[in-house]
């Protein structure tokens, strides 16, 4: 999933000054599961954000997804009166609403993070940057670029001790990860061939990315 | 001003080519544009160190470029050691300088990961690793040998640098570091500079599977060791992860009534211990802020005086 965390309170405020009647769009997918916009983070921002200005009016709606047309339609007439709105939805979300509700500002209410996982609960980690060229076969399904700080492709720097990364005894080291996973599975000799350097066309580097599967397009 | 011919091996190369024990030193470029602060520093080493790295701003804090100091350095008659890493520069840039290194005369290279930049006084900046430290020296030799960049298309007048690699042998995993270190060799490692040892029986270990693998044949291993001239800095030094400083070492210099002279004499029993393991090929003393000592410690370690090329020529001959 996408994984967010909201912006600080009075960063929003901040960003909402001027307008008085705010509509808060929720969003009932990756968001909600992180529990940063889901329609309870929503109900609970708006009635903080009464708290601490009086005047303003604040109504919550939750499409299932800001990133799909589908749901947004349904929240277009909300949208139309209300002055501003503000999205609990990822940076994907707050994009497809801009690019679809075209005469209102559409105001980010999350930092939207990473792809990753819920560790534990309230700990949620990044497992994908998303390169486009997935090497989880060759890794025993721990991957080099995320996991470990210098996305290093053929093991650890020198930095790695006990486990952790050199940047923080906090973070994992991923090749250690790598390497336990591969030790157990008996699969350690897939690491003695050289890694070639990645080609990071098929990631962010090569300017930003569309997916086409050509049977659905009309 | 010593400028290598496009063809002539660096000095380090050819001191460890005829099979001598070389002594390598640092130096850290300053924080700030001065010429004078590099200039100075290489003079001290000159005939005490056959050759000095110089660092890539190390531990992520910026520095002037290892390209300008080792130049400066070369000017002043002490050869440098180019210390290159992958924490700033993409596939592009990094060709890029070493094409104008070569054409500066620069002839030895050190290709490295580089300390994270969360580490250093520019947290906010771009994490760039593009390409890994092998990934980097395979490049770099393919570049040499094949005249072809990463890649693949071609280079007319390609570098040739006398390549090199760190190695930690006190980094954890202990397998899958030993994996890489036989895979900087196969990328094409000729010399590989270790971490700081303190612990010469474990260090002893790790040279042992060197040798068991004949590793040692096939590269050349530079022992590094560090030099501290107070506690403070020893337990500093403790801290960095991937160090490995015996508690014993620790009380010893709390004990010690002179600071100072119990790091060199630490430093020397080091090396004593160090020149005891067969299949090394030199040192690597590294004196973080304070280089003044390394001549001290050259001298008294009976490394003085350093061999002449000329001498190198003439015994080859």
């Amino acid at each position: 999933m996408i994984v967010a965390e909201q912006k600080p309170i009075d960063e929003i405020l901040r960003t909402l000054d001027g307008f008085k009647n705010v509509l808060i769009a929720a969003c009932g997918t990756c968001v909600t599961v992180c529990m940063a916009g889901g329609e309870k983070e929503a109900l609970k921002l708006a009635a903080l954000l009464q708290m601490r200005d009086a005047d303003m009016k604040v109504s919550v709606v939750t499409p299932k997804r800001q990133c799909d047309m589908e749901f947004v339609e349904e929240i277009l007439a909300d949208a139309a009166e209300h002055d501003v709105v503000l999205s609990l939805g990822c940076g994907a979300g707050v994009q497809f609403m801009s690019g679809a509700i075209d005469n209102k500002l559409i105001l980010p209410g999350l930092n939207t993070k990473f792809m990753g996982v819920t560790q534990d609960i309230g700990v949620w980690a990044e497992m994908c940057q998303g390169c486009g060229d997935c090497v989880l076969e060759q890794t025993g399904g721990v991957c080099p670029v995320t996991r470990c700080s210098k996305s290093n492709f053929n093991g650890p720097c020198g930095g790695s001790s006990d486990g952790k990364c050199e940047i923080d005894t906090e973070v994992d080291c991923g090749w250690q990860l790598i390497y336990d996973r591969l030790e157990a599975l008996d699969q350690l000799q897939r690491l003695y061939q050289i890694s070639e350097p990645k080609d990071w066309t098929t990631s962010r580097d090569g300017g930003p990315r569309k997916v086409h599967k050509k049977e659905m397009i009309l | 001003m010593m400028n290598a011919a496009p063809d002539q091996k660096s000095r380090l190369e050819r001191l460890l080519e005829a099979g001598h024990f070389t002594v390598s030193a640092e130096v850290g470029p300053p924080m700030s544009a001065s010429a004078d602060f590099v200039r100075k520093k290489a003079r001290s080493l000159v005939g005490i160190a056959d050759a000095a790295n110089v660092t890539d701003n190390q531990t992520a804090m910026v520095r002037m470029s290892s390209v300008a100091a080792s130049v400066l350095c070369q000017q002043e008659g002490l050869e440098p050691v180019l210390q290159m890493t992958c924490r700033d520069r993409n596939r592009i840039a990094i060709q890029s300088d070493l094409l104008g290194a070569h054409a500066l005369g620069l002839r030895n290279l050190l290709c490295l990961s580089g300390d994270h930049q969360a580490f250093g006084n520019h947290p906010q900046s771009k994490n760039v690793y593009d390409i890994d430290s092998i990934q980097l020296i395979k490049g770099i030799r393919e570049l040499q040998e094949d005249s072809r960049f990463i890649s693949g298309s071609n280079c007319k007048n390609p570098p040739r640098f006398f390549l090199g690699a760190a190695a930690n042998p006190f980094a954890d995993p202990e397998q899958l570091q030993y994996i890489r270190l036989h895979k900087k060799i196969e990328a094409g490692a000729r010399f590989i500079q270790t971490q700081c040892i303190y612990d010469v029986e474990r260090f002893a270990r790790w040279m042992e599977y060197v040798r068991r693998h004949g590793l040692d044949k096939k590269t050349h291993i530079l022992a590094g060791l560090l030099v501290n001239k107070s506690v403070k800095s020893l337990e500093m030094t403790k801290q960095v992860a991937g160090m490995h400083v015996p508690d014993e070492l620790v009380e010893r210099m709390k004990k010690a009534s002179d600071p100072q002279e119990e790091g060199v004499r630490i430093a020397l029993d080091t090396i004593k211990g160090l020149q005891s393991i067969p299949g090394i090929s030199g040192v690597h003393i590294m004196a973080v802020g304070w280089e003044s000592i390394v001549p001290t410690i050259v001298e008294e370690a009976g490394f003085l005086p350093r061999p002449s090329l000329s001498e190198v020529e003439e015994a080859n001959a």
